[in-house]
């Protein structure tokens, strides 16, 4: 919660607590397979990383922590599993991590152990991604916001405190648009909350110190699913691509016209 | 009761909004009950001219002058549990994928979103929702009394419409705002990404800045949308609303042009689920072409301006 300090300033945050969700997902480049029986991802040679949205927020984190000072705390809901990947965060610098136990089956489960975590911890900031690359849901940060009845502000392109309020700004279509809100609040990271160029990787020291770093287990709140998938499929392949002569350009306009029907 | 999230966009209806609408009234329809749309807002149109998209009513929310999300959560979420409504369909565009998760919370609903198609079933509700940025089908099944559908625009399109003008209710309305709007920056005359029924799009292979006149000159024959790689972005060639792909903007049209791009796996995440995707690369060994339905060898600089001169004679 923000601390007044001085009767006639505004509450101002200094020490500020973020803590920053981070996916478990698999790498960018993945190859997507599903099991046998079609109810789950493969992933056997999988290789997982921070979902690269929370990388954003990571950062841009671990920069307000250099400048008002407080703790920077990585917490993923998930099993024994994702705590590779917690360890990176650690790694890249956040000061300590929480694991709460339980299989993500749902983005409103999901947003609900997080609230409780936001909840018992106290945070000033809680900084998500817009959207994780695996089921791409892009719903955990409105609702864990309201959950918490705090300001949202997503996709977030830019933020930056000012006492106990906030200036950040959201991507719209065709556009941006700048607001203002108050701390506490839930943000979901895009590029431009902070640049690629300021993305931190790990070290070897980071690497050595995120060893000794905590990371606690928490039990689940025991939020239930308001979803379940029921099973997946791969798309259907594209049949081959037709090679058109490139001196017979009216033959593409007229295919895209009479067989494609989309001009 | 079908409740539909009825975006406006500068008080006007979106294309999206029409899709939305009409998925609202099939899903009605196949029930045997009724869509209900609700607008936020000043709307310049006249709401009832919604039911030519299949609403039967459209409740109009007065007060809001701006979507802010904490606040159409609370007004929506609302109106939803007043009415019951089983399902609360909302476009995914920008507003409306800030929207799904607290307007779950709040409507005390489920939330399947990036739906690409009509419910399998509704009792139990089960949707089939892109995952894995498009490297997945997943068939998704509701748990909940209620549920909020985030539909992907141009996932069924905007058919002709037939029906008549719906009946309607004016409400005055006050909610909490938790958000206040500064300023808001719009890019003048481009069309927005996500709901764009055809995009041009260019890489690396387009060499500069300055070469992308063609670019322009073919997506605006065309009506169509400009998009860019992420090195484009990042290089600066090109401002960063344009970079389509995992990490950029999804979009799903019926027409995408790829030019002088490589077609990496991270950009096809973005855009591998449009209709029709045709390239334009000098290598034939360019991976997109795997994910292309027509390909043209060649050199950019040559075919691009050609390309617009025969589309120009065939859509004059
Ligand atoms: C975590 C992560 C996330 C990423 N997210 C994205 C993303 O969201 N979107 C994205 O686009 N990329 C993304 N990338 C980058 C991606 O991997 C590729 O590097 C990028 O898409 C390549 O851009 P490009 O096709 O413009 O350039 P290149 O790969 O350099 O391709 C240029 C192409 O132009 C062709 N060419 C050259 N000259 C001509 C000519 N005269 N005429 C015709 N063709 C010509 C070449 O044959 C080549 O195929 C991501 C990468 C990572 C690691
Ligand atoms: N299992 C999880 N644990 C922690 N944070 C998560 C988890 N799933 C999603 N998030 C956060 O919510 C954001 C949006 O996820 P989603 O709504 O699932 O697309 C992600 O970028 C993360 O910041």
């Amino acid at each position: 919660m923000p601390i007044a300090r001085g009767a006639n300033l505004p509450a101002a945050i200094l020490d500020m607590k973020i803590l920053i969700c981070i996916s478990h997902v698999p790498d960018t480049t993945a190859k997507i397979q599903f099991t046998p029986d079609a109810k789950s991802l493969d992933t056997s040679g999988v290789q997982f990383v921070i979902n690269p949205y929370d990388e954003f927020g990571l950062t841009r984190a671990l920069q307000l922590n250099e400048k008002l000072g407080g703790t920077v705390t990585a917490v993923t809901v998930g099993g024994a599993e994702v705590e590779p990947t917690l360890r990176k965060a650690l790694a890249i610098g956040a000061h300590d991590a929480v694991r709460v136990d339980a299989q993500p089956t749902d983005p409103l489960q999901v947003a609900r152990e997080l609230a409780a975590v936001a909840t018992e911890g106290g945070y000033d900031l809680v900084i998500c991604g817009q959207e994780s690359i695996d089921y791409n849901g892009g719903v955990v940060p409105s609702a864990l916001a309201e959950l918490l009845s705090w300001p949202v502000v997503t996709p977030c392109i830019g933020f930056e405190p000012a006492g106990s309020r906030a200036k950040a700004s959201r991507e719209i279509d065709g556009g941006k648009e700048i607001l203002e809100i108050a701390l506490p609040a839930v943000l979901g990271a895009k590029k431009g909350l902070v640049e690629e160029s300021e993305l931190r990787i790990p070290n070897m020291r980071g690497i050595m110190a995120a060893r000794t770093k905590p990371l606690t287990v928490k039990a689940p709140a025991g939020a239930a699913a308001g979803s379940a998938p029921v099973s997946f499929a791969k798309p259907a392949g594209k049949s081959a691509v037709q090679i058109i002569d490139a001196q017979n350009l009216d033959l593409l306009v007229q295919k895209l016209h009479e067989e494609a029907k989309v001009i | 009761m079908v409740l539909v999230f009825a975006e406006t966009w500068n008080g006007k209806f979106k294309k999206s909004t029409f899709e939305a609408v009409q998925y609202a009234s099939a899903c009605a329809q196949a029930q045997g009950s009724q869509a209900v749309a609700v607008v936020v807002g000043p709307a310049s149109a006249p709401v009832e001219s919604l039911g030519a998209y299949g609403a039967a009513k459209v409740v109009h929310l007065h007060g809001p002058k701006q979507f802010e999300t904490a606040q159409h959560a609370a007004l929506v979420g609302d109106l939803a549990k007043e009415l019951n409504a089983r399902l609360i369909v909302v476009s995914g565009t920008a507003n409306g994928r800030a929207l799904m998760g607290a307007l779950a919370v709040r409507a005390e609903a489920s939330v399947i979103s990036n739906v690409t198609a009509l419910p399998e079933s509704y009792a139990p509700l089960r949707v089939v929702r892109g995952a894995f940025s498009s490297k997945g089908i997943e068939v998704c099944e509701s748990r909940s009394e209620r549920c909020v559908i985030g539909l992907v625009p141009n996932a069924l399109g905007v058919k002709d419409s037939a029906g008549s003008d719906a009946a309607f209710e004016d409400r005055n309305v006050t909610a909490e705002l938790r958000a206040s709007m500064v300023e808001q920056q719009l890019a003048s005359g481009s069309i927005a990404l996500p709901e764009a029924e055809r995009v041009v799009s260019a890489g690396r292979g387009m060499k500069a800045p300055e070469n992308w006149g063609m670019i322009e000159e073919l997506a605006q024959v065309l009506g169509a949308a400009t998009a860019c790689s992420k090195p484009v972005s990042d290089i600066g060639w090109r401002p960063h609303r344009e970079h389509v792909g995992q990490t950029g903007i999804q979009v799903n049209p019926q027409l995408y042009i790829a030019v002088g791009s490589s077609g990496a796996i991270q950009h096809l995440a973005g855009v591998s689920s449009s209709k029709t995707i045709v390239v334009i690369n000098s290598d034939p060994e360019a991976p997109f072409f795997k994910a292309a339905d027509y390909g043209i060898v060649g050199d950019a600089f040559d075919i691009v301006p050609r390309l617009t001169a025969a589309l120009r004679k065939h859509l004059n």
